[in-house]
């Protein structure tokens, strides 16, 4: 307010931003942090062209490289789906890692412990005790967050790394393979405990149930009662406690139902693709859905076309180890794009003007 | 157990707990100007890394912990940026910033997996201070970096609650507005103590790669600045309660190793994972305990800063 | 009055759209307390913010002890001794007295806390402004809060303070408090403004006084020369309409009864004192007194937002008390809450989402799930029913004006049906035309047989629609008047404290 006489720029909020600034503000986004990675990559001594045409070549430029994208996908969509319903609420669930991984470890065990029960009713109950694990262990910041309003965001992430330690307690040793090398895994499942696969690809069944729950997610979100105590409860506590809304209820119902989806993403991960328990099952995989599902505006459907994309990124990062560039180059564009989108975000939320 | 064997236990508590220290101290500082940074596990790495590989080049420590330090810090103003000048929301910006500098440090330091540290912090025993029985073991037994620790905290908590800088950095933080109306530049302060904070960050993931286990291996950090989110809040923002939580911290996980040194029959993934635990516990204790009183939390933690709106 | 302090000449403002201040003059003489009047919207706080730097005035001149000034920013006119208290404090909570007031100050790295003190004190005694300094700013009561603000402004040397609306949020004895102080600086040749639209406050205490309306000055004189009648005729430009707009008596059987209920404020501390009172359906019961005596607690404590700690509230022979806020929506009790945006609409969701706030559970808007046709048909009808200006019913409340936003969150609350309305100050911050509107309806609500409770900070509203009046002061009922016995003086004493006994005639 003191140098009235220069030029400066204005940041005038929008009341209401049309629904094409915000698409073309993340799309252009993305492409910044490409190119502000290309940059880097530049910097340091590697081609970012070869790099970004090898990663876009493994992950989307053959069939079979696609069918890679969409597996990794899967579990990708499920734990975002989960993260979406809690970000809604603005409740920061940054445990999906973890309750993935707690889903994996409880659809295993019943893998294990059934080997005799038909496919049907024993993939059924694989998916409902991983929802469970997921769901339980969700829980537990759910309540803490609920009843005494601690920090969910340090708690359900430490729980991430009790939840590896778990997985590795248990592949060490009550669940090793007796019959294994020296690995810390799981036997195989038996064929009965194996998601279906789609023709010679190794895209499993779970991509159906990961459609079918954009489908319902998005419909209760829009649609129902509880959908939209969800979206008022986001909105503002104050307004949904003068509305009558139960929160506390509430935020404990969203913790379970986010935990039993990245869960049931554990179980579509071991059931259909590794058909064992490893303690490598999801690196990071619960980190990445946070980003997915804050690109996508905690839409389900865009959900679906932005796991898919990070599929390929991640997929193409394990290609591209092979042209000796590190994986972790992968994780890093996740970082920038996440960076760019959150601070582009200030284009579709104000105005910019400059004045005299 | 012997009381030697308690001596050491403690002397090592402090070992493994200045890396958490140094994040937290870092945290306390950025978020007392109203910043919230959830990017330490980032700016650890980061700083475990570039440390790590100054070193490697020059062979020079204080050079290594300086780079160390820049790598945290330059992490930390793309946090500022993001948050203070475009106003993006702070925990998903600390969230992408830990991603990133996960990614970053992995993509840097893969030439340098499995390399020995040439130079490393050693132990300097501190004349005389170090001849007192049990305390000179210890506190005075230790490396430069702890060294470095114990001042910083008496310098921090001065500067915080006894100087005028501080005092304009707290006012940041509880109510920007009235700072600002007091002719306080939030928006400078905020960058500046952001950036101060990560390179604490930075220079304990130095410790990390240049002091505990000199040598760079991916994630090496290992949660550890998530630990040190948390011990923010269990010390109530004060620097010198950050102390007993990072010893805390420190010990456990140096009883871990002790216990399965003299075979005691505990799974070390259970060892392993009680830090975290802890954490939990102490975080919900913590919290109770503290609700509706006027300590710790700075009021405008998180949220950014708009003139226009105060 | 000898010296001129601060002359203010042919001031102009203008913000996109409005004309702030135009062609305004102002003159302030040392040793005097002047009061600036004005309506809502008159013009009277831009005038202050160009004196004290926040703006830069488009046209017009302002000297200081006759020396030409051209403030750049608020530092330029704290160096140049202008001080504000503003209505909204800028002080750090958590932080004490002293730490307050060493804030912003220019000195050595190393704060000197015992000088400062010291030198605090120094200026409490002079003034007669008590503050512990070493108390934090969380522990001292408002009017505390306030002294602190001044002894900041005298600290950095101000020798004209100026002060917002310094009484809107102080018990009368807090009010006659601080014009002491103001007197005692006034006496020691500092020159003093306050702005206010309140009459009374203007004929107590001021030495002077100019009016502002619509941006413009209209007259400054000396109190002794004028009386409420021509300032009321200046600061509005026409009578003040006194009048019911109450005038159907339609009192019938009890609806609402309160029986010793007694609730807490956030800080623990409480805040509603056995609290007594019954409402009649078809009648609306008004509650008079000071913002913060306890008003917003009662509200909360109906309406089920408060738990209570003693007694019991009852609608309709049915126990109300901690029963759940659903349960108590479900009975038919509406509530008009203080806060439009922070509770009782959510700003960025659409008009369709704030419609349904209450009534979303009904079967009507479909069995299983939302039926959208029904919803969207349901929020034209009301936005149609209460002629609410607003693009189309998707677009977020945010976009509304304030009458409308009331309007709106009126036509949501009464379309249940209730048999308890609990407004506060509904009327706040509204132009003439909306706050007719909002009376209409509450009004027609009461004729259909509503029991009404009006919390109101505004006499004039409370006479116009009253049927029986209670005052608050400190969470306590002072006492209930009918309105037609209802003196002004009698509950102005009350809003202050004073007991004052049923058919007491002394008073």
């Amino acid at each position: 307010m003191s140098n009235q006489n220069k030029r400066k720029i204005i940041l005038e909020k929008r009341l209401q931003t049309p629904k094409w600034i915000g698409l073309l503000v993340t799309v252009v986004s993305v492409f910044a942090a490409l190119i502000f990675s290309s940059v880097f990559l530049q910097m340091t001594g590697q081609n970012p062209f070869e790099v970004y045409r090898v990663m876009f070549k493994s992950a989307f430029g053959s069939s079979y490289g696609f069918s890679e994208t969409l597996v990794k996908a899967i579990p990708l969509m499920m734990a975002s789906f989960g993260i979406a319903m809690a970000f809604k609420m603005v409740i920061w669930n940054i445990g999906a890692e973890g309750q993935l991984l707690l889903g994996a470890l409880a659809a295993s065990v019943i893998a294990l412990s059934f080997p005799n029960l038909p496919s049907i009713p024993l993939i059924v109950l694989m998916m409902i005790a991983a929802m469970i694990a997921g769901g339980l262990w969700a829980l537990i910041p759910g309540l803490a967050k609920s009843y005494w309003n601690v920090n969910e965001v340090i708690t359900s992430l430490m729980l991430n790394y009790v939840a590896i330690n778990i997985i590795d307690y248990f592949v060490y040793g009550p669940l090793k393979n007796p019959y294994g090398s020296n690995f810390p895994e799981t036997e195989t499942f038996v064929r009965n405990a194996w998601l279906p696969t789609f023709a010679s690809t190794r895209v499993h069944l779970g991509i159906i149930f990961a459609l079918l729950t954009a489908i319902i997610l998005y419909f209760v979100l829009n649609k129902t009662r509880w959908g939209y105590e969800v979206k008022v409860i986001g909105e503002s506590r104050n307004v949904a406690r003068y509305s009558g809304m139960d929160i506390k209820k509430n935020i404990i119902l969203v913790m379970m139902v986010s935990g039993a989806l990245a869960g049931l993403g554990g179980m579509t991960e071991v059931s259909g693709v590794v058909h064992k328990l490893d303690p490598h099952l999801s690196i990071g995989l619960g980190y990445s859905a946070i980003i997915v599902a804050w690109l996508s505006k905690l839409n389900p459907f865009v959900i679906v076309v932005v796991s898919i994309l990070f599929g390929g990124l991640i997929n193409g990062g394990f290609s591209i180890q092979m042209h000796g560039i590190p994986a972790a180059t992968a994780t890093m564009l996740q970082g920038a794009i996440l960076f760019f989108v959150l601070g582009g975000d200030i284009f579709a939320r104000y105005k910019i003007r400059i004045i005299k | 157990m012997t009381f030697n064997m308690l001596i050491a236990i403690l002397a090592a508590a402090i070992t493994s707990g200045t890396p958490i220290l140094f994040a937290a101290l870092g945290e306390i500082v950025t978020e007392k100007s109203g910043v919230q940074n959830l990017g330490l596990e980032g700016m650890m790495l980061v700083g475990a890394v570039s440390g790590f590989m100054m070193g490697y080049l020059t062979h020079n420590l204080f050079l290594a912990v300086l780079v160390a330090a820049l790598g945290g810090g330059i992490l930390a103003l793309i946090h500022s940026f993001i948050t203070i000048t475009l106003k993006a929301n702070q925990v998903v910006s600390g969230l992408a910033l830990t991603i990133f500098g996960t990614g970053l440090s992995g993509y840097l330091g893969k030439p340098y997996i499995g390399m020995p540290a040439p130079v490393k912090f050693e132990i300097v025993p501190i004349p005389i201070l170090s001849k007192i029985p049990v305390i000179g073991t210890i506190f005075f037994n230790h490396n430069l970096l702890v060294y470095f620790s114990y001042i910083l905290i008496f310098v921090l908590w001065f500067y915080i609650y006894r100087t005028r800088q501080g005092l304009n950095l707290r006012a940041t933080g509880e109510n920007p507005g009235a700072a600002d109306s007091l002719g306080v530049n939030v928006f400078r302060l905020r960058y500046l103590y952001t950036v101060i904070g990560g390179m604490l960050a930075g220079i304990g993931g130095a410790y990390l790669s240049l002091a505990s286990a000199p040598s760079w291996v991916e994630n090496m950090s290992g949660g550890r600045g998530w630990l040190a989110v948390a011990l923010v809040i269990f010390a109530v923002w004060n620097p010198a309660r950050a102390v007993f939580g990072a010893y805390l911290f420190g010990g456990v996980e140096a009883l871990g190793y002790r216990m399965q040194a003299i075979g005691v029959t505990v799974s070390p993934f259970f060892l392993n994972m009680m830090p975290y635990l802890l954490t939990i516990i102490v975080l919900i204790i913590v919290t109770i305990n503290t609700q509706h009183k006027h300590i710790g939390e700075p009021e405008a933690l998180g949220k950014s800063y708009d003139r226009e709106e105060r | 009055m000898s010296e001129i302090a601060v002359k203010m000449v042919g001031i102009r403002k203008t913000f996109p759209g409005v004309i702030a201040n135009d062609q305004v003059n102002l003159e302030i003489f040392k040793g005097e307390i002047h009061a600036l009047l004005g309506e809502n919207g008159a013009g009277k706080s831009t005038l202050m913010n160009i004196l004290t730097g926040l703006y830069k005035p488009d046209k017009g001149e302002i000297f200081l002890d006759d020396v030409h000034v051209d403030f750049k920013s608020p530092k330029d006119a704290i160096q140049a001794g202008v001080g504000m208290v503003h209505q909204n404090f800028r002080l750090v909570k958590p932080f004490s007295v002293i730490e307050n007031v060493m804030l912003g100050q220019k000195g050595s790295s190393i704060l000197n806390i015992e000088e400062t003190e010291a030198r605090i004190k120094g200026i409490s005694h002079r003034f007669g402004l008590e503050v512990h300094p070493k108390a934090k700013i969380w522990q001292l009561s408002i009017g505390e809060q306030q002294r602190v603000e001044i002894i900041k402004m005298l600290y950095k040397g101000a020798d004209i303070l100026i002060l917002d609306e310094p009484t809107a949020v102080l018990t009368p004895q807090e009010v006659n408090d601080l014009f002491k102080i103001l007197r005692n600086m006034a006496n020691e040749g500092k020159a003093i403004v306050f702005i206010t639209h309140k009459m009374h406050e203007v004929m107590d205490f001021a030495d002077r006084i100019t009016v502002l309306r619509a941006g413009l000055s209209v007259k400054s004189m000396m109190k002794i020369d004028t009386d409420t009648s021509e300032l009321a005729n200046l600061m509005v430009g026409r009578e003040i309409a006194r009048g019911r707009k109450n005038t159907n008596k339609t009192i019938g059987e009890v609806a609402l009864k309160l029986e010793n209920v007694s609730a807490l404020n956030d800080k623990g501390l409480l805040a509603l004192d056995k609290f007594t009172l019954e409402v009649h359906s078809g009648e609306i019961l008004a509650i008079a007194g000071v913002a913060g005596n306890g008003q917003r607690i009662l509200s909360e404590a109906i309406t089920g937002l408060r738990e209570l700690t003693n007694g019991k509230i009852i609608l309709y022979g049915e126990d109300l008390s901690n029963q759940s806020i659903r349960e108590i929506i479900d009975k038919g009790v509406a509530f008009v809450p203080e806060d439009r945006y922070g509770m009782g609409l959510a700003a960025n969701l659409s008009v369709i989402d704030n419609v349904l706030l209450k009534d979303y559970r009904n079967k009507k808007y479909g069995i299983n799930f939302l039926n959208s046709n029904t919803t969207r048909a349901k929020a034209i009808e009301l936005v149609e029913k209460f002629d609410v200006k607003i693009p189309t019913v998707d677009s977020p409340v945010k976009m509304m004006s304030g009458g409308n936003l009331q309007k709106l969150l009126l036509a949501r609350e009464t379309d249940i049906d209730p048999k308890l309305i609990v407004a506060v100050y509904p009327i706040r911050g509204l132009d003439i035309g909306a706050t007719d509107f909002v009376h209409e309806i509450l009004i027609k609500e009461k004729n259909e047989g509503a029991a009404v409770l009006l919390i109101s900070e505004d006499l004039d509203e409370i006479y116009k629609m009253a049927d029986r009046i209670a005052v608050i002061y400190e969470g306590r009922l002072m006492g209930v008047l009918p309105v037609e016995e209802a003196k002004l003086e009698v509950v102005g004493l009350m809003m202050s404290g004073t007991d004052v006994r049923e058919g007491d005639s002394n008073v």
